[in-house]
């Protein structure tokens, strides 16, 4: 289907290129003509759910965008958050989902590059990036070549653009086996004087293209990405792009310096829709018209129609508004750093885009009806079965001798070791590292502020299972559990971005999980105080008919405003005591124990009680001032039992014993293994024990003592006086050690 | 006392090496681009730092190896100044033939970073001379292509390996080889002593983690104290 690019088009061809037919109906209708097939090109771009959030725009306005620190909130290309002195920071997370399972390595690469442009785009500087990765089954043979290719895409591009992988999150559950997720969050610092904007607009300026040349590829990947797989996924694979990060690292440097000789009116990424999306947006942004000669443009390959250098997604490639005078200064920059950077057009008065193709107008459209398509009103519904998902087997549960069921949970892939996936990512380049995601949340310091002591604590966060089984408790526990892995770090939370993966956006249910989620998201950042700065919707994951679990990935930013020592994570003598703070037991429904040992998610999961995560949240701080010595580490997933286990391991000492002892009024099950949030796990100093309960108890919470760590060599469990479990440490530790290994 | 630290494109840890000289170490540093031929002879120390200059293309440090700057480099060394690779610093050595042997892919194939445990082999040099021979120290290695390797016996007999891969008690046995590297051989120096090329990242660890880092660059700042005193 070579057409030409001046070639009218019909309702066939829109079809073919993802529009539906009511939307190439009120195209024709608004132009009051056909457009023509480079026209119809940008609109099926720009018509996408990845790049209009047509079915999800409507949702937003429930998010809290505003707070006293919100420099940027949503709709640039990332949000900012003020830190005072003169200094911000701007984050955004955003999914690679779709390339990533068509081709693993390429795909989690420019996903990372695409999330690093969107931040130095804004004038900051990256200086920390995060992965959420979801994947399916490991019985699935598919499952090992995709773990493998994405940790070495998302390693390989920022190792070498020398931005620190410091956080993130990887989960097991075959609702992924055909549809991988892969989030990519990066953080940024900036001078609150050189924050860059994407906007176009003063009569006249330059607009300019610079980095990599533009090829064939990636053609038509934001449609791609708006569209359910089928079987015969494989057929998409020349629309994933190839990343160079050794020249995503140039572009970096030349546009902080163009940032700091303050040359340019507004810029932009090529990223979905390429030169599509950032010439229109830029030019809506600024209430501008432009007009671009496409033979201008760098080329990679020859005889390129305006339709694939519309629509080319060539990564490293970014747009510039300037005036005219900054030209040699801006052209010596990129000269500096071997790039290419031409002039292409000019911004215009009125609300045009008019591009022009060997002296020939192939394109001129309205900004407005490009940029803002009908937004349809999708359906929602709960589903039917809720109540049968919530069933839970109590009896046999109870039925079972305790042993079976501690090592039912102790086989979950999701119980493991992450540091084969972790020593593959520099955590440390930029010297600012101070926890990784070992640690609950990572830290950084910033040692560009001189003025004052401050520390960023960065989290990721979301529970699928929870998430499937009542969407706006996994909202809300997504944010508050985020929230929480900040300020054990003794971080206050700032402000999120998130991620939001779910099916396709024509299925009631999800629809319904669509809003669901938003609420619980949306009430917890209400309560807390935290905003919503930025985010990414990731639609249509789903393959033959079946959606993934809704996954609202939360990114989380806190801030540490002293320079108090850090509290550990881990065992740090082999002579401590264990407490709990927060509730004796926690709710089974949707625990990671009960899918292990029922072998399907079940239950309902408990409601999160805000007020307690805000009393828990405070405590931390708490803690701190006081300089006790003592670790803390928040039971997540697996529970207290899990939890405890992670301290010792992650020992740098031989702790190599555990003894808990059940409280008489506990029920064994949900203190073990229940899953409600706020539980932290305390070990500690023997002497601290009075002044933590006391400070507990000051602080609105619950204190336990649960047991201690030893050099026993044996996991002991007691009730009253009797033991009730006695395991080998050695051998947990060793399956806990060994599980992901086998991916590499 | 004047220090160098050269950016090529794709370095990325000449901040890092800035930051530890200048602000732990206090010592002066001239950032030096590349393509700008400045005269090195003012410098004691000229730093080539970590990072992935030319995107690894072609092998690591090859390109980087025939920049402007490297002639240079190469009559500092002649000289007798001294010069310290780190990482891909040391690859681009062993590329401009300044070190011997060259440094490949890693044994498992995969990038590795994290903190490893080293040895000292040798402290008579301007390198180590704040350790004692047969000390352990941690510093993070962060590499793809760390694992060296030497086929001239006659030219690995001239150069010297300073700093071996050991395990947390100095003892260069299985496992705590964490790249695969001929004899365990994590830093090397010269026949003449003055150019250093190590995998490990002291610049990561000047004022965080074990801060043996600091020690190592004391050593190079005691060396040129001494040299100028006497």
């Amino acid at each position: 289907m070579r057409n030409s690019d001046s070639t009218p088009s019909t309702v066939e061809m829109a079809i073919e290129l993802g529009l539906s037919r009511e939307e190439y109906a009120y195209i024709c209708r608004k132009l009051e003509r056909k457009p023509n097939f480079a026209e119809l090109g940008i609109f099926s771009a720009m018509y996408s759910e990845h790049c209009s959030y047509k079915s999800s725009k409507r949702y937003f306005k429930r998010f809290p965008t505003t707070g006293k620190r919100v420099l940027q909130g949503p709709g640039e290309n990332a949000g900012i958050l003020d830190l005072g002195d003169g200094w911000a920071v701007a984050f955004k997370m955003e999914s690679h989902n779709h390339p990533s399972y068509i081709e693993p390595y390429q795909g989690a690469a420019t996903g990372v590059g695409g999330i690093l442009r969107d931040i130095f785009t804004m004038g900051a500087r990256p200086i920390a990036n995060m992965d959420a990765l979801f994947f399916g089954s490991p019985e699935d043979a598919k499952t090992h070549s995709l773990v493998r290719g994405v940790v070495k895409g998302i390693g390989d591009y920022g190792n070498c653009v020398g931005v620190p992988t410091v956080a993130g999150q990887t989960l097991f559950h075959p609702c992924y086996t055909a549809n991988p997720l892969v989030n990519a969050f990066t953080l940024g610092i900036v001078k609150t004087e050189q924050i860059l904007k994407g906007i176009a607009k003063g009569k006249d300026n330059i607009v300019m293209y610079v980095g990599s040349k533009t090829g064939r590829d990636g053609v038509h990947g934001a449609t791609m990405a708006s569209k359910e797989f089928s079987s015969e996924g494989e057929l998409e694979r020349p629309a994933v792009q190839v990343g160079d990060p050794f020249t995503e690292k140039l572009l970096l440097e030349a546009t902080l310096e163009v940032a700091e000789q303050n040359l340019v009116v507004g810029i932009q990424d090529m990223g979905a829709a390429g030169l599509t999306s950032s010439s229109f947006e830029m030019a809506h942004r600024g209430a501008s018209g432009l007009e671009l000669n496409l033979d201008a443009i760098p080329q990679r390959e020859t005889a390129m129609s305006a339709y694939e250098l519309l629509l080319s997604e060539s990564q490293e490639r970014m747009l510039l508004v300037a005036e005219p005078k900054n030209l040699e200064k801006l052209k010596a920059i990129y000269d500096k750093w071997d790039l290419h950077a031409e002039v292409i057009g000019k911004v215009t008065e009125g609300s045009r885009v008019k591009m022009f193709s060997k002296g020939e107008l192939v394109v001129d459209l309205p900004i407005e009806l490009v940029v803002e398509p009908p937004m349809p009103e999708r359906p929602q519904a709960a589903p039917s079965d809720l109540k049968q998902r919530w069933f839970l087997e109590r009896n046999r549960m109870l039925a079972t001798p305790l042993e079976t069921k501690v090592l039912s949970l102790l086989k979950s892939l999701n119980f493991a070791d992450v540091s084969p996936i972790i020593h593959q990512y520099d955590s440390m380049v930029g010297n600012r590292t101070l926890a990784t995601v070992l640690d609950d949340a990572s830290v950084l310091r910033l040692r560009e502020i001189k003025s004052k002591n401050i520390r960023l604590a960065l989290a990721t966060d979301c529970n699928p299972r929870v998430c499937w089984l009542w969407p706006q408790e996994g909202g809300r526990r997504a944010v508050a559990e985020a929230a929480l892995n900040v300020a054990l770090r003794g971080a206050e939370p700032i402000g999120i971005t998130d991620c939001l993966n779910f099916g396709s956006p024509e299925n009631t249910e999800v629809m319904w999980q669509f809003a669901e989620c938003v609420e619980g998201i949306s009430q917890t950042c209400d309560f807390l105080k935290v905003p919503v700065i930025s985010g990414n919707v990731s639609f249509y994951n789903e393959t033959d008919g079946k959606p993934i679990y809704p996954t609202p990935m939360i990114g989380m930013v806190g801030v540490i405003e002293d320079n108090l020592p850090l509290p550990l994570s881990y065992c740090f003598s082999t002579e401590l005591e264990l407490g709990l703070i927060g509730p004796l037991v926690g709710g089974l429904g949707g625990s990671l124990f009960a899918s292990e040992f029922f072998g399907r998610d079940c239950g309902q999961p408990e409601e999160t009680d805000l007020t307690i995560v805000d009393r828990m949240i405070k405590w931390c701080q708490v803690i701190r001032r006081k300089k006790m010595t003592l670790a803390l580490h928040d039971a997540a997933d697996g529970g207290l039992l899990a939890a405890c286990l992670e301290m010792a391991f992650r020992s740098p000492h031989e702790c190599t014993g555990i003894s808990l002892e059940i409280p008489h009024e506990a029920d064994v099950d949900s203190f073990l293994f229940g899953e409600t949030i706020p539980r932290v796990i305390a070990a500690y100093e023997p002497v601290e024990r009075v002044d933590l309960e006391a400070t507990s108890s000051r602080g609105g919470l619950k204190f336990h003592p649960i047991g201690s760590v030893n050099d026993s060599g044996r996991l002991k469990i007691f009730q009253g006086s009797a033991v009730v479990l006695d395991l080998a440490m050695k051998d947990i530790r060793s399956r806990w050690e060994q599980k992901y290994k086998v991916f590499f | 006392m004047k220090a160098a630290v050269i950016t090529f494109p794709g370095s990325n840890c000449d901040d890092d090496c800035v930051y530890a000289l200048e602000e732990v170490c206090e010592l002066s540093v001239d950032r030096i681009w590349h393509k700008h031929e400045v005269d090195l002879s003012p410098y004691s120390l000229i730093v080539l730092p970590g990072g992935f200059s030319y995107g690894d293309y072609l092998r690591c440090g090859s390109l980087a190896a025939f920049s402007p700057i490297m002639n240079l480099v190469r009559a500092a060394s002649d000289r007798g100044q001294l010069i310290l690779g780190i990482c891909n610093g040391f690859q681009i050595l062993c590329e401009a033939n300044l070190l011997p042997g060259a440094l490949v892919p890693n044994s498992s194939l995969r990038f590795i970073c994290k903190d490893v445990t080293l040895k000292v082999e040798n402290n008579l040099n301007p390198w180590l001379n704040a350790f004692k021979v047969g000390d352990v120290l941690t510093l993070p290695i962060a590499h793809g292509d760390g694992r060296y390797v030497i086929g001239d016996q006659a030219q690995a007999a001239k150069a010297q390996k300073i700093l071996s891969y050991c395990d947390a008690k100095g003892a260069l046995v299985d496992g705590a080889n964490p790249n695969g590297s001929f004899d365990f051989v994590a830093g090397m120096v010269n026949e003449k002593g003055n150019v250093f090329g190590l995998m490990p990242h002291p610049e990561r660890a000047a004022d965080l983690r074990s801060l043996h880092g600091r020690k190592l660059f004391e050593s190079i700042i005691n060396h040129l104290r001494e040299k100028a005193s006497a």
